[in-house]
């Protein structure tokens, strides 16, 4: 009887697990987030939580200049790990896959190491490292004779040092898509075009760049995503500082919620960071495929 | 068999009466608490010294310790989700203090401790008896205390013939001779970190004058022009003679490059003596000298605080073993030794009246301390929403720093804090 029931029903049965799991863990947080922020929770107030509209919306785009700030600077710095890493990466995976050596496997674990890394960790070794006065790089740059940076302690070169860190970490991640991309591609092409003159760039700029370009904005889109939403280096050198130099909406969020208890205004940035990723993220897929067709 | 029997029966009766006895011995055996602490110096002196009250009281605790911001955070969520195991915790009154109790997350501690002779409430200073004291309830039994002092490179004042800052003018003048940053040696640090920084700004304001709001009206003071004189001091201070790094510094970042014998002036909290003057820790003990603040047009008004307390999680469900770790942490003959041992500055009357209390802390230290006790009773706003106001304090001097307006910026900032200070009226 069961046995049958189960039988007929199976689409749904099996499924209901994840669909369970994903309900629980995913879609109820985001709708409370939701909820959340048409309320004015705050701990450190004496007024009752009550559901107050759109008011924190209101507030953050017409009275809140801390904000806007934040997703100007999270755009930049997003925009600049991007150019950063995609040139380095792909340019670096180019060269790597150009030509067969010894060790070659050796070199490319050597390339992925600095991905392995815990963030935090990472953050804290470069935090010592750009410290302005006993900090080794500023050694170096005066042992080659170069002005020593500020690095993170100025408002002007915290966002470019940053990526810097950024990249560093990261940029392995693009070179290896790109080899991975790379061995898939077909021989034929390249011959035919060495078998009509072309030189290396011709063939780089107008048969593997092309090719690989699906690959390419895949790693792209992971890297925007993920330049986006982060968190953890820009927490553990400054903190959002100096002042709010490098405050992200990523921080600015994390200082409402936890800093400031204003769990409502908290909740209202939170969706609204969701919707910048979500729009992004249907934006290029949405282009990839007319790109395609 | 008969006698096997009786001798049996003997070391029963033995046994379950030596039982008896320790069980009154140990009214809490078997009992467990949850102990939450900050990374601290006063844990490090504590810390060690558990195992024995273990042994004292068979309450098993259970410790851990975190940085005070992640403490905060920890501790706020886990009381919010309202099932919270925690039992006995560190608080700072006058960071969190104040929502916390409005939260109602506070035992009050009079219940305990009012009728305890043995643990003496009335020995703890009054300053900081009301400074953990909110609305009438003992939020926590008070720990560390701390005032602001100046640190300073005795050998380098005395080999450039300048005598000790007693003024803020003096200060800046001192400051700017001893400032050579062609060879990486710096004149004057404090914290420029935006919030951190605002805590050690608070005695240069107060030394001008100023203050961060009216308590009676509930006005924002932040753009008077006392309170503005305070801010430039201290930015000024940085900017022209500070590290170039500064603005990333708390405490530790400072500390760590005066260490390192690259700065000559500091000013900071008391309670980080441990950290330069201890030989063991420190590169520069034998040559840094403590001196009062320097006074301003004001004279030298700095901040005499209660930084840390002991308290009690309100839905402990282990309240009276929590109040016995509290009881036994906080006690006299514990704190004369975490004072009169590990130098930690502590609140006990009997023990600074101790000779045995002092013995650790330098004369020069002692003097400073000691001519600043009763000074303001806080060195942030007094307020709920203590953190929010901070970051908008701190931005002004961060603009200061920089270089860039910080008048506009206190206008700006001064409206914010307005707004803040309407809501808690």
């Amino acid at each position: 009887m069961l046995s049958r029931w189960i039988d007929k029903h199976e689409k749904w049965i099996f499924p209901l697990p994840a669909v369970i799991f994903i309900i629980v863990l995913m879609v109820f947080p985001i709708l409370y987030t939701v909820w959340n922020s048409l309320t004015n929770w705050t701990l450190t107030s004496r007024l009752p939580t009550m559901f107050v509209g759109f008011n924190n919306y209101i507030q953050l785009f017409t009275a809140d200049p801390r904000f806007m700030a934040s997703i100007g600077r999270t755009f930049v710095f997003t925009f600049g790990c991007l150019i950063v890493q995609m040139i380095l990466g792909v340019g670096a995976g180019l060269l790597i896959d150009a030509k067969e050596y010894r060790g070659k496997r050796i070199v490319n674990s050597i390339l992925l190491l600095p991905m392995m890394a815990t963030p935090v960790a990472v953050a804290m070794v470069w935090l010592l490292m750009f410290e302005p006065t006993t900090g080794v790089l500023n050694y170096l740059l005066k042992q080659v004779g170069l002005p020593a940076s500020k690095w993170l302690s100025s408002s002007s070169s915290v966002i470019p040092t940053l990526i810097l860190l950024d990249s560093w970490e990261w940029t392995p991640l693009i070179i290896l898509i790109t080899l991975a991309g790379l061995a898939t591609l077909p021989t034929d092409p390249f011959e035919s075009a060495r078998v009509d003159g072309a030189n290396t760039f011709q063939i780089i700029w107008h048969i593997t760049l092309p090719m690989l370009a699906p690959t390419i904005s895949v790693g792209a889109l992971l890297r925007f995503i993920d330049c986006f939403k982060t968190f953890d280096i820009i927490y553990a050198t400054t903190g959002g500082g100096p002042g709010y130099a490098s405050e992200t909406l990523n921080i600015y969020t994390y200082q409402n919620a936890f800093y400031y208890f204003k769990f409502g205004y908290g909740s209202s940035l939170l969706v609204i960071f969701f919707s910048i990723v979500l729009g992004c993220v249907l934006f290029v897929t949405y282009t990839r495929k007319k790109l395609e067709v | 068999m008969y006698k096997k029997m009786s001798l049996f029966l003997l070391v029963v009766l033995l046994l379950s009466s030596v039982m008896v006895v320790s069980a009154q011995d140990k009214p809490f055996e078997g009992q467990t608490i949850r102990v939450v602490l900050s990374n601290h110096a006063w844990t490090d002196a504590v810390a060690p010294m558990i195992p024995e009250f273990e042994a004292l009281t068979g309450i098993k605790v259970e410790w851990e310790s975190y940085g005070e911001e992640q403490l905060n955070q920890k501790l706020t969520t886990e009381f919010i989700a309202g099932n919270a195991g925690v039992d006995v915790f560190m608080t700072r009154p006058l960071q969190e203090g104040a929502n916390m109790e409005m939260n109602g997350w506070y035992q009050d501690l009079n219940e305990y401790a009012a009728d305890d002779a043995e643990f003496d409430l009335a020995d703890f200073t009054e300053a900081s008896r009301g400074a953990t004291t909110f609305s009438g309830t003992l939020t926590a039994i008070p720990l560390v205390t701390e005032q602001e002092i100046l640190y300073y490179r005795k050998d380098i004042l005395e080999e450039k013939g300048i005598a000790v800052p007693t003024t803020l003018d003096e200060l800046y003048a001192a400051a700017e001779a001893l400032n050579d940053p062609a060879n990486e040696f710096y004149g004057f640090v404090a914290r420029g970190q935006r919030s951190p920084l605002v805590t050690q700004l608070s005695a240069y304001v107060y030394s001008y004058g100023g203050d961060w709001f009216d308590r009676e009206t509930y006005t924002a003071t932040l753009n008077t022009p006392e309170t503005l004189a305070g801010i430039e001091m201290y930015s000024s201070l940085l900017k022209n003679f500070g590290p170039p790094g500064v603005l990333n510094m708390h405490w530790a970042q400072c500390i760590g490059i005066f260490n390192e014998k690259k700065v000559a002036l500091y000013t900071d909290a008391s309670s980080l003596y441990p950290n330069l003057l201890d030989p063991t820790k420190s590169d520069v003990a034998e040559v840094t000298g403590v001196a009062v603040f320097p006074a301003g047009p004001e004279g030298s008004v700095t901040y005499d605080i209660t930084a840390w307390g002991l308290a009690m999680y309100a839905d402990s469900e282990n309240k009276d073993a929590a109040w016995e770790f509290i009881r036994w942490a906080t006690g006299k003959e514990n704190s004369l030794f975490i004072q009169g041992e590990k130098a930690q500055q502590l609140a006990r009357t009997s023990v600074w009246n101790n000779p045995e209390g002092i013995k650790s802390f330098p004369a020069d230290w002692a003097a400073a301390v000691a001519a600043s006790v009763g000074a303001r009773s806080y060195d942030r706003p007094l307020m709920t929403a203590v953190t929010e106001a901070r970051d908008i304090i701190g931005g002004v001097v961060v603009t200061a720093i920089e270089g860039g307006d910080f008048r506009a910026a206190a206008e700006e900032a001064n409206v914010q804090f307005q707004a803040l200070l309407d809501l808690e009226k």
